[in-house]
């Protein structure tokens, strides 16, 4: 089935999510695969101890995506890079609005699967980078059941803020956030223009709103 | 955990002679087909795609949903996964052979000694015996072994029933059929349910997911397409596919983040 082949994704991908719940404690620049490790470690956990976010409240997963996910991600970076072209095109009031309405698609898409965290354990890879690179990609492996299912990142370096890394972009199974969102932007782009594609992801978030 | 064609492959298995010929039909009809605008090069055949992908929806939404739907609500979860055990276990020795095509030896191993495990201890594969012992699953079809010695994809397909596919792929799908255990059983109302039990144990265990899909893709149909291509690109090189030219995922739109991405990022 069609929807079978893509659908394990989204599970995964919430794992994904899930894994970068977590306020880095102080920035003292850790290595990436040291930060990725940490974050999901203290993600899953703090899933497994909050019983409200378990049984599916999608204020409290809003939340702690805001306090918690967003801190340890570019989004603004995220959202230009899945826009394509017209995000220099779009005004900065365009550009907020993108950047809102596509963290609700995200968070309302996952938080289902959010709540199904359970024994999950997360293994990083070792990895090859030199110091001085400004971006890198750590792989990981989710382990659940028997399965080991791939969850990627890139990151880049940013000096000073924060852990002193952040995720611009995100791989599941092999598949790449940014790069699946970005065919799905061009096409309404395409199509519509910016104003357009805005309109497309508030219908959709409210649609989905509705049905939750 | 592989999120796999090959499933439907073996579940499909007493389908075989009306898919062969279902599939010839598929392969004469696509040589007709006209290239739509805009298209994504890896999808020559957007329109005729599209059709057998909204074809698969109708058939999804009026049939096997709801038979997934109701199945879950009946059937207590221990039984369930009693069920979907045993399907995951047939397949299991043709993943042993296609890891053996490809060289990978411990791969073939573990899912010889999968099998080995569960079709005993395990009861016929109800329980799923091995993993409790940490015995990995390596799952592999044969689409999967000819894209590891090389063979390129080719043009995306929508397989009616089956799915996303590639040209290679759908080459490859008679293979899988033979391979599947279920085309051996004699009797064929037994095999026929056994088939049809499988179809309905595998979409019950999307039931969730595919709601999902329904509410993060804006369209559904390259949703599904730029996922299926990037997923199967990524096992074949194992979960470390060289850098794609940019251009193959999208033509139209270079990366264009902020701050520019000037440094190519480094695994």
């Amino acid at each position: 089935m069609n929807v079978r082949t893509i659908s394990r994704l989204f599970i995964t991908l919430v794992l994904g999510a899930s894994s970068l719940l977590a306020i880095p404690a102080v920035a003292a620049d850790e290595a990436a695969d040291a930060f990725i490790k940490r974050v999901s470690t203290e993600v899953l956990d703090g899933i497994r101890a909050d019983q409200s976010l378990r049984s599916g409240e999608i204020s409290r997963i809003i939340t702690l995506v805001d306090t918690k996910i967003m801190p340890n991600v570019d989004f603004r970076r995220m959202t230009a890079s899945a826009v394509g072209p017209a995000w220099r095109q779009a005004t900065p009031e365009q550009q907020k609005r993108l950047q809102d309405e596509f963290k609700i698609l995200l968070v309302r898409t996952y938080a289902g699967a959010l709540t199904q965290v359970t024994n999950e354990t997360v293994v990083v890879k070792p990895m090859r980078a030199a110091p001085e690179d400004k971006e890198v990609v750590v792989r990981t492996e989710v382990k659940v059941r028997g399965d080991a299912i791939q969850l990627d990142y890139k990151l880049q370096q940013t000096p000073g803020e924060g852990a002193g890394w952040k995720i611009f972009n995100m791989n599941v199974l092999g598949v790449w956030l940014v790069e699946t969102y970005r065919s799905q932007f061009a096409q309404e782009v395409n199509a519509k223009g910016v104003d357009g594609l805005i309109t497309t992801l508030t219908d959709r978030n409210k649609a989905n709103a509705k049905k939750a | 955990m592989n999120v796999n064609r090959q499933l439907c492959h073996v579940n499909l298995a007493g389908l075989a002679p009306v898919l062969r010929t279902g599939l010839m039909l598929l392969l004469l009809a696509l040589v007709g087909c006209a290239s739509g605008p805009n298209a994504n090069p890896r999808d020559p055949l957007e329109p005729f795609n599209r059709g057998v992908y909204q074809f698969n929806d109708a058939v999804d939404a009026a049939v096997l949903k709801p038979v997934a739907t109701a199945y879950q609500t009946v059937t207590p979860v221990p039984v369930q996964r009693g069920i979907g055990n045993f399907f995951e276990n047939l397949k299991t020795p043709w993943s042993f052979i296609n890891n053996a095509l490809e060289f990978k030896g411990q791969a073939a191993i573990a899912s010889l000694m999968r099998f080995a495990v569960n079709t005993t201890i395990g009861l016929g594969g109800i329980f799923d015996v091995a993993t409790d012992i940490n015995i990995e699953k390596h799952t592999r079809d044969f689409g999967h072994t000819l894209g590891y010695w090389g063979v390129p994809p080719g043009a995306y397909l929508v397989l009616p029933l089956l799915g996303p596919s590639s040209v290679r792929d759908t080459v490859a799908v008679p293979a899988d059929l033979m391979a599947g255990l279920l085309t051996y059983v004699d009797n064929v109302p037994l095999r026929n349910s056994l088939w049809a039990l499988g179809f309905v144990d595998e979409r019950s265990k999307w039931l969730k997911a595919s709601t999902i899909l329904e509410e993060a893709a804006l369209d559904k149909y390259s949703f599904t397409r730029d996922a299926y291509l990037q997923r199967r690109r990524n096992t074949i090189y194992d979960g470390n596919p060289p850098e794609e030219d940019s251009q193959d995922m999208a033509p139209a739109t270079p990366d264009v983040s902020e701050p520019l991405e000037e440094e190519k990022v480094k695994p």
